[in-house]
């Protein structure tokens, strides 16, 4: 016959990550993304439910040597409320899925499909392309463009703050009707009643004072793709005759630093099989030519490729992260702004205690367009067969695509992610990815699972430091 | 809270409703941290909900202990309260009581 203490409920630590930082030991919740840190009766209490599941009346009877009941029932109904321990199995937990209207936010246009480069590893025209060009035209034409911002202001709704990122290709070989976007793109934004803030991702070659001065008087935000010094550089970042793009770059980058000072300019760097050495090119970046900031990503690729970064080189990259993250964390508790881009960019989002129910914007406030008008789930997609999602002249967004693509991929349909800490943040990774190593969107990177996990382990332990060191360094991050 | 504090700003979120789904009733002049909900209680000049104010413009004079009624009600306040006519007929009713807190025993009986 069953007692009445065992036929109460008893309480069971719902999903968190723990972490420990400058003496302290935090609590990331999960899937909330709330991050506590702990006081002794929680900790307590905490690691009590880690060893067994208890009653209420077990608790308040085993801490009643150290804290009066009344206190430890108090903690108790807190640490309920907060979805730190519940009675029996914890239910799962996701976030919605958005409205069907949800707005748009930003627009990239691939202004053209041409690059003057050839580098090995572009997702574009390398062996894992997945775009179809043939019959496009090779330059977006003005009507398109226009036609592309028309459609952005519509579909942002009640969204005041609009952008619009130009890419490519080489997205300078199309200046000309970069520079008649802006112009039309300010027009019309203002006449909404909206604000247009422009970016620019390109390789640099092309750079010319007048361009540079366009930039800076319409502040557009610049990405430079460069791989590092000339050696790394010019490893996979070739012109078609195959010569390295470094001594073509540079030059035109540093004219490019010192001209434009109305936006933040950022170095882009594609890590693959040969270049994986993140100090070095970080101290290049920053120290040699001048960059403020510098962000990493591995190039995507199917594993099969040569220049394919593999998994041993990753855990050569997580080690450089590493260290350039710890440097991060010395200059913050300085009160100082450290350029590594990678680590800021997590540490804002675990500031904020993002909950994704998507891994990126793409299909939700962010679509691409192609040189034709096509519309796709974001620039990496475009003129690609996957991921259309209508055009912008004829019918503009397929909002019947687009509710299709938000249902599957919602993180509720990526299984492989319902147990794992890390989702608040990675929310099951990039579609190209997942695309081109698993030939399909929705499927979960999971080559680079574990790699997130401890990148996003050594984000938080770092951001508790912050806390305790120096927290007002965070409310830089307290923006909206 | 008494278990664990908020560091981001979801947990502050989280803090908020937490309190606002098991927080007791509390004083003004019982101090907190950012984000902390209040249910103020207590005599005020300014009777707008969430701009309880004591004559000085601060919520420590508050009618907390509630002997300070004594004073905040019928002077400072101006609200209507049971209290000798200290302007004509017992002007001296409260002077024994330097401190209502401390000496609200030694205010005199009046006897209308």
């Amino acid at each position: 016959m069953s007692t009445v203490a065992e036929l109460a409920p008893s309480y069971q630590l719902c999903e968190h990550h723990a972490f420990e930082a400058a003496g302290t030991e935090f609590l990331y919740l999960v899937p909330s993304g709330a991050i506590f840190a702990l006081d002794p009766l929680g900790k307590e209490v905490i690691s009590r439910v880690s060893e067994r599941s208890y009653t209420r009346e077990e608790l308040v009877g085993r801490l009643s040597d150290r804290y009066k009941p009344r206190q430890v029932e108090t903690v108790l109904t807190e640490l309920e409320h907060s979805d730190v321990i519940s009675f029996g199995t914890p239910e799962m937990q996701l976030p919605k899925v958005p409205e069907r209207t949800f707005p748009l936010q930003r627009i990239v246009l691939n202004v053209t499909n041409q690059c003057n480069l050839a580098c090995t590893y572009c997702y574009e025209y390398s062996a894992d392309r997945i775009s179809q060009t043939e019959g496009k035209p090779k330059h977006m034409n003005h009507q398109v463009a226009e036609a592309a911002i028309d459609l952005l202001i519509h579909e942002s709704g009640q969204r005041r703050a609009i952008h619009v990122t130009f890419f490519g290709g080489e997205t300078l070989l199309n200046f000309s009707v970069m520079r008649t976007s802006v112009a039309y793109a300010k027009r019309k934004a203002a006449e909404a009643g909206k604000y247009v803030e422009f970016s620019l991702t390109t390789n640099a070659t092309l750079l010319t004072e007048e361009i540079v001065d366009f930039l800076s008087e319409h502040h557009i935000g610049v990405t430079v793709s460069i791989d590092g010094d000339q050696e790394l550089n010019d490893k996979m970042r070739v012109f078609k005759d195959g010569r390295g793009s470094y001594d073509v770059i540079v030059p035109r980058i540093k004219m490019l630093l010192a001209r434009h000072r109305t936006n933040s300019i950022g170095a882009r760097v594609t890590l693959s099989s040969g270049v994986s050495h993140v100090r070095r090119i970080y101290n290049h970046l920053t120290q040699e030519v001048g960059f403020d900031a510098a962000g990493f990503s591995p190039a995507t690729a199917n594993p099969s490729r040569l220049y394919s970064i593999g998994t041993q080189k990753m855990e050569a990259v997580l080690g450089g992260f590493e260290e350039l993250a710890w440097e991060y964390r010395d200059f913050a508790v300085a009160g100082k702004v450290h350029g590594f881009t990678n680590a800021n960019d997590t540490i804002k989002e675990l500031h904020s205690g993002i909950s994704k129910a998507y891994p990126c914007g793409a299909g939700l406030g962010l679509l691409g367009v192609g040189t034709a008008g096509d519309i796709s789930l974001c620039h990496r997609f475009v003129d690609s067969p996957v991921g259309k999602m209508g055009h912008v002249m004829n019918g503009g967004v397929d909002h019947d695509a687009r509710g299709e693509f938000l249902t599957t991929h919602h993180l509720g349909a990526r299984t492989d992610c319902h147990t794992c800490w890390a989702r608040p943040v990675c929310a099951g990774g990039c579609y190209h990815e997942a695309y081109i190593h698993y030939g399909e969107t929705s499927a979960a990177t999971l080559h680079y699972c574990d790699w997130i996990r401890n990148w996003n382990d050594l984000c938080l332990r770092i951001y508790g430091e912050i806390s305790v060191t120096n927290p007002s360094f965070l409310d830089r991050f307290n923006e909206n | 809270m008494n278990s664990m504090r908020a560091i981001n700003r979801k947990a502050r979120k989280v803090e908020d409703l937490v309190i606002a789904e098991t927080g007791e009733v509390q004083a003004l002049q019982a101090r907190g941290g950012e984000g902390k909900i209040y249910y103020p209680m207590g005599c005020t000049l300014n009777f707008t909900p969430g701009w309880e104010i004591d004559v000085s413009g601060g919520t420590a004079g508050l009618c907390q202990p509630v002997e300070r009624d004594l004073f905040d009600c019928h002077l400072g306040c101006g609200w209507p309260a049971q209290v000798p006519d200290h302007l004509n007929n017992a002007a001296q009713w409260t002077d024994k009581c330097a401190s209502a807190a401390n000496d609200w025993r030694k205010v005199d009986i009046v006897f209308p």
